[in-house]
C-alpha cells in the first residue's frame, strides 16, 4: 500500500507557498485518489501556519518544519528540513515541485533515505505492469526530444514535477492542525545574501506571461540597406515586450555574439537562452522572430502550445511542422506595425 | 597557495545536438539508433563547468583539474582530441555505457568512487564540479548525489558565477526562478556546483595544450576500468519520439500590416 508525501516550500514572502508547490499538492491528491493512498503535505518555510491554513481543505495531515534557519533556500539546511519530514511522513512516495529550491536538494535526500529520485515529471499516472498496479511517469530525455514513461519498482520514489504540469490547489483558509517536525541542523557554512535580478523595468524574463516572444540572430544580421541595426533591433524588441506583456527568449547564436564581440543587444544574456542548452518554458503562446527554426532552438519550445513564427525564408524549419503560421516577412517592419497597434489599443 | 584548490568536473558525452536521434529497444533497454556511430561532443553545461574550472585553476596556484568522464572508451578519446585542445586536465575515464538511460543512481554510484580513489586529491580543497543537468537524462541529480556520497553538504546548482576570496570564502550566484541569481557566500571548500552556462566564452583551440594533454590521456584510456550500471529497479514503459507534426499555415502574401493586424487578434484571443 502506497503513501505520498508531498513537499512544499514558501515563496519569498516566507507566508504562502509557491505556485508550484500548490500544483505539486494537486498532483498528491490527484494520485491518493487514484490509489487510495493516504496523503501527508510537508511544510518547510520559516512560519508555516499561514501556509497550512490555505492547505486545511486538502484534509491531509499536515507536517511542518519552522524557524529562521528555512527563510532562505540552502542545501544543508533544506536537506535537513526535508530528511525530517520525509523521516516522519515514512511514505513511499515523495513528490515535490521542480523548484530551484527543491531541484538542489531532492537527488540528495533520496540518497539520505535510501531511495531514488526522477525528476522533470510533465505527468503521473497509475497503470499495470505484469498485472500489477504501478506508478507510471512521464518525462522527457536528451532536452524534450524523446519521451519516456517510466516506473520504479524500490521505494521510497521521489518524483520532482515541472512547473505548469497541474493546476495549483486553490481551497478555502481555514485553521488547520499542524505538526511542527524537529529537524537536527548540521553545521551552516553558506550564508544566503538576497536576490540578484535586473532592475523592474529591465526584467525581460517573466514566467507568467501568456506569450513568448524569442528573438533569433537575424536581428544582428546586415538587412536589406546592407547595414547591421542592433540599436533598433534592440529599441523593436524592448518596445513589443513592453507593449504585449510578454517574456523575452534568445537562440544561443544571438546570446553567444556579446562574447564575440560581434552588435548585441545588451538586455540579453545567457538566462534568456531557449532550447537545447537553454530554458523549456511553458508559455500559451509563442512568436519566433529572426531565428531559423532548426532542432536545437525548437526544443526548448516542447511545452509551447500556440507557435507563430516570422522569417524571411520560406523553407526555414518553422515552415516544416513546428509552427502553426509562419509569416513571410521582414521582422523589422511587422514588429514596428504591430507595437504600435499594440500601443494604440492599449490607450 | 593558500588558495589553491582541487576542481574534479564531471562530464558525460553526448549527441551532437544537430543529429537525429531516434529511440529502439537494445537487449540492456532503451537506447538510441546507430548510438554508437553519432558524432559525440562533451556535455555543454559541463563543458562550462569545465573551461569554468581551468580558469579559476589559472587564477589560483598549485591548483589542478581533474576531468572524469564516463561513457565507451573509443567515444571518449573521440571528444577528448578535441576537449584536450582547449584546457590543461586529467583525465579519468571510465569505460562504460553511453547515453541517457541508466539510471543515474548507479551512475553517481561509480563518480563517487572514482573520485574517492584519486590519487593526490585533497578532499577538503574539493570543488566538485559539472553541468547542473545533462543532455541526455538531463535529470540534474547525478552531482548531488556524488557530493552526497562524499560527504559534501554545501551544493549549488545552476551557477553563472563563483568568486573564490584571499580568505578561502566563495561567493555564488545561482540560478532561480524568473531570470534571478540566489546569491550565497560559502566559508570554503568542499563543495558542490552545478554550473549552468557561466560567463566564460568557449576557449580557442591550442595545439601545445592538446600535445600536454594528449601525453596523460591515451595511456589514462587505455587503463580505464570498466563498469556497468544497475537498473535499481527503474523500468521504462515505453520511449517514443513526439509525434505532434503541426499542419503549418505559410502565409507569404501578406503586407507588414496585415500581419501585424493579424498577430494583434492572436496575441488578444483566449
Amino acid at each position: 500500500m502506497e503513501s505520498i508525501l508531498v513537499l512544499t516550500h514558501a515563496d519569498e514572502s516566507g507566508t504562502a507557498l509557491t505556485k508550484a508547490s500548490l500544483e505539486a499538492v494537486t498532483a498528491g491528491l490527484e494520485l491518493a485518489s487514484q490509489l487510495g493512498a493516504s496523503l501527508t503535505i510537508g511544510i518547510v518555510a520559516a512560519n508555516p501556519a499561514p501556509a497550512a491554513s490555505s492547505l486545511a481543505a486538502t484534509g491531509a495531515r499536515l507536517l511542518a518544519v519552522s524557524g529562521e534557519p528555512f527563510a532562505q533556500p540552502r542545501y544543508a539546511t533544506d536537506a535537513a528540513a526535508c530528511e525530517a519530514l520525509c523521516r516522519a511522513a515514512q511514505a513511499t512516495i515523495v513528490l515535490a515541485p521542480a523548484s530551484a529550491r527543491f531541484t538542489r536538494v531532492a537527488a540528495g535526500l533520496a540518497h539520505r533515505l535510501g531511495g531514488f529520485v526522477d525528476t522533470h515529471i510533465t505527468s503521473l499516472n497509475v497503470g499495470s505492469i505484469g498485472g500489477t498496479e504501478a506508478i507510471e511517469a512521464t518525462r522527457w530525455f536528451y532536452r524534450q526530444r524523446v519521451e519516456a514513461v517510466l516506473s520504479r519498482d524500490l521505494r521510497p520514489w521521489f518524483l520532482l514535477l515541472d512547473a505548469g504540469t497541474h493546476t495549483a490547489f486553490a481551497g478555502d483558509p481555514a485553521p488547520a492542525q499542524v505538526e511542527e517536525v524537529a529537524v537536527q541542523l548540521p553545521p551552516i557554512r553558506t550564508t544566503v545574501s538576497g536576490l540578484r535580478e535586473p532592475k523592474q523595468d529591465q526584467q525581460t524574463i517573466r514566467p507568467d506571461a501568456k506569450l513568448l516572444l524569442v528573438a533569433g540572430a537575424g536581428w544582428t544580421k546586415k538587412q536589406p540597406d546592407g547595414q547591421i541595426h542592433a540599436a533598433e533591433a534592440g529599441d523593436l524588441i524592448l518596445g513589443f515586450l513592453h507593449a504585449a506583456g510578454a517574456s523575452l527568449g534568445s537562440s544561443k547564436s544571438l546570446v553567444d555574439q556579446g562574447g564575440e564581440g560581434n552588435s548585441v543587444l545588451p538586455f540579453l544574456t545567457h538566462l534568456n537562452q531557449i532550447g537545447q542548452t537553454g530554458a523549456t518554458p511553458r508559455h500559451a503562446k509563442g512568436l519566433s522572430t529572426c531565428c531559423h527554426g532548426e532542432e536545437p532552438h525548437v526544443v526548448g519550445w516542447r511545452f509551447i502550445a500556440d507557435r507563430r513564427a516570422i522569417s524571411l525564408d520560406p523553407n526555414c524549419g518553422w515552415t516544416r511542422g513546428k509552427a502553426d503560421v509562419v509569416y513571410i516577412a521582414d521582422a523589422f517592419q511587422v514588429i514596428a506595425k504591430l507595437n504600435a497597434l499594440l500601443e494604440v489599443n492599449k490607450s | 597557495m593558500s588558495n589553491a584548490v582541487h576542481i574534479v568536473v564531471c562530464a558525460g558525452i553526448v549527441p551532437d545536438p544537430l543529429q537525429t536521434l531516434e529511440p529502439i529497444t537494445t537487449p540492456t533497454g532503451p537506447g538510441l539508433k546507430n548510438e554508437m556511430v553519432l558524432p559525440a561532443v562533451l556535455d555543454p553545461w559541463a563543458a562550462c563547468a569545465l573551461y569554468e574550472a581551468a580558469n579559476l585553476a589559472a587564477k589560483n596556484p598549485g591548483s589542478k583539474v581533474w576531468l572524469v568522464s564516463l561513457g565507451p572508451k573509443a567515444k571518449l578519446q573521440q571528444v577528448m582530441m578535441t576537449i584536450a585542445q582547449k584546457v590543461s586536465f586529467e583525465l579519468v575515464p571510465i569505460d562504460g555505457p553511453i547515453g541517457g538511460f541508466p539510471d543515474a543512481h548507479s551512475t553517481a554510484a561509480v563518480l563517487a568512487e572514482t573520485i574517492a580513489a584519486l590519487s593526490g586529491l585533497d578532499r577538503e580543497r574539493l570543488l566538485l564540479f559539472g553541468g547542473w543537468e545533462s543532455a541526455t537524462r538531463g535529470a540534474g541529480v547525478t552531482l548531488q548525489l556524488v557530493g552526497e556520497r562524499l560527504g559534501i553538504t554545501d551544493q549549488f546548482q545552476g551557477v553563472d558565477k563563483i568568486d573564490l576570496r584571499d580568505d578561502g570564502s566563495f561567493e555564488v550566484l545561482e540560478r532561480v526562478e524568473g531570470g534571478k541569481h540566489q546569491v550565497s557566500v560559502c566559508v570554503g571548500t568542499p563543495a558542490v556546483l552545478g554550473w549552468a552556462t557561466g560567463n566564460l566564452a568557449e576557449p580557442r583551440n591550442n595545439p601545445q595544450v592538446g600535445m600536454a594533454n594528449m601525453r596523460t590521456i591515451m595511456p589514462a584510456l587505455q587503463k580505464a576500468k570498466s563498469t556497468t550500471l544497475p537498473a535499481n529497479g527503474l523500468r521504462y514503459v515505453s520511449v517514443s519520439l513526439p509525434k505532434q507534426q503541426r499542419t503549418t499555415r505559410v502565409v507569404k502574401d501578406l503586407t507588414p500590416d496585415q500581419i501585424a493586424s493579424e498577430l494583434v487578434e492572436w496575441i488578444g484571443a483566449e
